[in-house]
């Protein structure tokens, strides 16, 4: 769900609304005045948290959580399903190879900026491997090679170099994240942007800019077709707990190696 | 849930490297020790491979049309079940779940591919511990009685059954189930012999257990292992990820992958106790959904305050530490045994739990040729008395493993062949018993 790119910059509208979907509260009324439970936390409070993750935007976060659920429900998905169902398997193997080939530059500078030789290097050789050998990126020979796949962001870097998580913040559309991690997509998605008006891959071609917006609609479209995760499928009551606890260890341990 | 369940067990995964004694007999299952295999399950290349041909989709049945949810559960729009679909006339297999997993654990996955493969439809169901089954499919909503929790799945079946009749052609039905589907696929089975609306040509048990409340126990024992014992979950839970963050960082690892696991488990990196106390905390995190899942659909006032109504912006960060903290057997005492001697006064505590087992339908099942039953010498949710019954009751239709704990060897190649030749290949000798 977090994976960055230019289309943090379409979902400004989709924030907005966000924002606006937050405002509702249900209110209650008329019900039989509560009674105790049988069992209260104050009972097991001589043991130590689990799962425990500090979260002072829950209020936020679990209904960015909840919206993230209709978002995927009623446009993201059926777009991914419709996408799934049109094209070939291979080609969309193709495809997340290709996209995944181009996160390797930004995997190449952040573990270069993290001062990893060797995570640089594999980087950069994953990148060279599959842009000539592997056709422009559409097939990943480097993983055959053994050179596999260790993606690297800015967010990660920022952990390096002793930057704390910051609170844990659910982000419309993108999901889980930190206040850091949240920083390494705004920088990453604006390298990106600063690359690609560097090079300007479409210049020369009629209708540039809607041939970019297509590529942009597709990545995004890869990138959820490429995260299994969907919003409380589990049905377990305490999911949102589940997600951002993984979520944090899974970003600790990135940031270990 | 679970991916969630299987991230998280991979998070924890520390395996004591118990004593070596693989190989004996022809049997290849290569982990010998009960809880390293009940955590492990089988190594990759060694499990039932999935059908290049699987076609399969998602049914969500609405069991109760009228039922007005709580608002929290808002995204359960109804029982959701695997439909896996073959394009010519072939049996149809109903497979259920353990305690708290759902229609799309890994175990039932690997019966779907097994099965499949062997030309049969399958349908997959949620444990009626599952939160899914008590919101959507459950009619009382308080899980734990083996014949109300057949009815619950029988009426499922036949929900399920109503959609997908006019898609596939079906030659005959099927039923099987693991630790507590197994369980209750014996009573599932009983409830069709009076209804008749399958007519099941065959029922396999797979490690099964007996007396429910037994079972339960010896799961809840596992605790007792830990230090400070059950009152210390947290701190057990802490002190493991502790131990294995300091291994994966002083290693080579990529990733937290199989190869990871297989390194923790080489390293002998955490006692017997300290494996057995992780298989008890999963199934307490399992066990936490159940409880507060039915207790706000019961609006019984156990976890949650009674008339509380949650919404889904609510933290249950409180319910979640109080509800992991109780054990099935609170849920007997505290929850399930008051709620079922309202429903029929009279009712002891030794009455009931000597209803929650196979021996309660004893007469139903000994010598029955449609039942079949796979058991692992060293599952720890049954004892040897329970083994024991288990063959007399079964005969020749019973196999016992070596070793495989409880169910880490179902996904192993010769495991899921075994249970397909169970289906069909003994039809004949069965009927002849």
């Amino acid at each position: 769900m977090n994976k960055p790119g230019s289309i943090l910059m379409g979902f400004l509208l989709i924030i907005a609304l966000a924002a606006q979907l937050s405002g509702c509260a249900t209110t209650m009324a008329n019900l039989p005045p509560e009674e105790p439970a049988m069992h209260t936390v104050a009972e097991f409070a001589d043991d130590e948290k689990m799962l425990f993750v500090d979260d002072p935007w829950i209020g936020f976060n679990k209904r960015m959580y909840t919206f993230n659920f209709y978002a995927d429900k009623y446009v993201i998905l059926p777009v991914v399903r419709g996408y799934e169902f049109i094209t070939p398997e291979f080609a969309q193997d193709g495809v997340s190879n290709f996209f995944n080939n181009i996160g390797e530059i930004k995997t190449f500078y952040n573990a270069l900026l993290q001062a990893k030789g060797m995570k640089t290097l594999n980087a950069l050789g994953r990148f060279v491997t599959n842009s000539t050998i592997g056709i422009g990126g559409l097939f990943d020979v480097a993983t055959h090679m053994g050179m596999q796949r260790q993606p690297e962001d800015f967010g990660q870097t920022l952990g390096v170099w002793g930057v704390g998580s910051g609170p844990y913040v659910v982000l419309p559309v993108l999901g889980p994240n930190t206040a850091r991690s949240t920083t390494g997509l705004v920088v990453d998605t604006g390298a990106r942007i600063a690359m690609m008006n560097a090079i300007d891959p479409f210049g020369n071609v009629d209708n540039g800019s809607t041939i970019e917006a297509g590529v942009t609609t597709l990545e995004f479209i890869d990138a959820r077709h490429q995260q299994k995760f969907q919003y409380y499928k589990s049905h377990y009551p305490f999911e949102y707990f589940m997600v951002r606890y993984l979520y944090k260890q899974q970003r600790e341990f990135a940031i270990m190696k | 849930m679970t991916h969630i369940f299987a991230l998280l067990v991979t998070l924890l995964l520390v395996l004591p490297a118990a004593g070596q004694a693989a190989g004996e007999g022809s049997y290849g299952y290569p982990i010998p020790g009960s809880y390293a295999a009940t955590i492990m399950g089988t190594p990759e290349q060694l499990r039932i491979e999935k059908p290049k041909n699987l076609s399969m989709k998602e049914l969500v049945l609405d069991v109760y049309p009228e039922r007005k949810k709580p608002d929290l559960f808002f995204y359960d729009d109804g029982l959701v079940c695997n439909f896996a679909y073959q394009k010519k006339k072939a049996p149809l297999a109903f497979l259920i779940a353990g305690t708290g997993s759902d229609h799309n654990s890994d175990k039932l996955q690997y019966m779907t591919y097994g099965l499949y493969k062997a030309g049969y439809h399958v349908i997959t169901l949620s444990s009626p511990t599952h939160s899914n089954f008590i919101v959507s499919a459950s009619k009382e909503c308080v899980p734990g009685d083996l014949t109300a929790d057949a009815a619950d799945l029988y009426k499922v079946m036949e929900k399920a059954w109503e959609t997908v009749k006019d898609d596939i052609e079906v030659s005959d039905f099927f039923l099987a189930g693991y630790s507590l589907g197994g369980t209750q696929a014996a009573y599932v089975a009983k409830l069709d012999d009076e209804r008749k609306t399958f007519n099941f040509r065959k029922v396999v048990m797979v490690n099964p257990a007996v007396n429910l409340y037994e079972s339960v126990q010896r799961i809840e024992a596992l605790l007792d292992g830990i230090p400070g014992g059950p009152r210390k979950l947290g701190v057990f839970f802490n002190r493991m990820l502790d131990k294995f963050t300091e291994f994966y960082k002083a290693g080579d690892f990529i990733d937290i992958n199989n190869q990871f696991l297989y390194a923790v488990y080489k390293a002998g990196l955490v006692s017997e106790d300290e494996a057995g106390g992780i298989i008890a905390l999963s199934f307490r995190i399992g066990s936490a959904g159940m409880i507060f899942t039915s207790d706000v659909m019961t609006n019984s006032g156990y976890v949650v305050p009674k008339n509380r109504v949650l919404q889904a912006s609510d933290s249950l960060a409180d319910y979640f530490r109080v509800s992991v903290r109780l054990s099935y057997l609170d849920y007997f005492e505290e929850y399930f045994l008051p709620y079922m001697q309202k429903k029929r006064p009279g009712l002891t505590r030794e009455q009931l739990k000597a209803e929650l087992s196979l021996k309660h339908i004893e007469g139903y099942l000994k010598g029955n040729p449609k039942f079949a039953a796979m058991l692992n010498e060293n599952d720890f949710i049954i004892d040897d008395a329970d083994r024991a019954y288990l063959k007399q009751l079964f005969g020749e239709r019973s196999k016992v493993y070596p070793r495989g704990g409880h169910l880490g060897n179902l996904e192993y190649r010769q495991n899921m062949v075994d249970m397909v030749d169970f289906l069909t290949i003994l039809e004949d000798k069965g009927g002849a018993k």
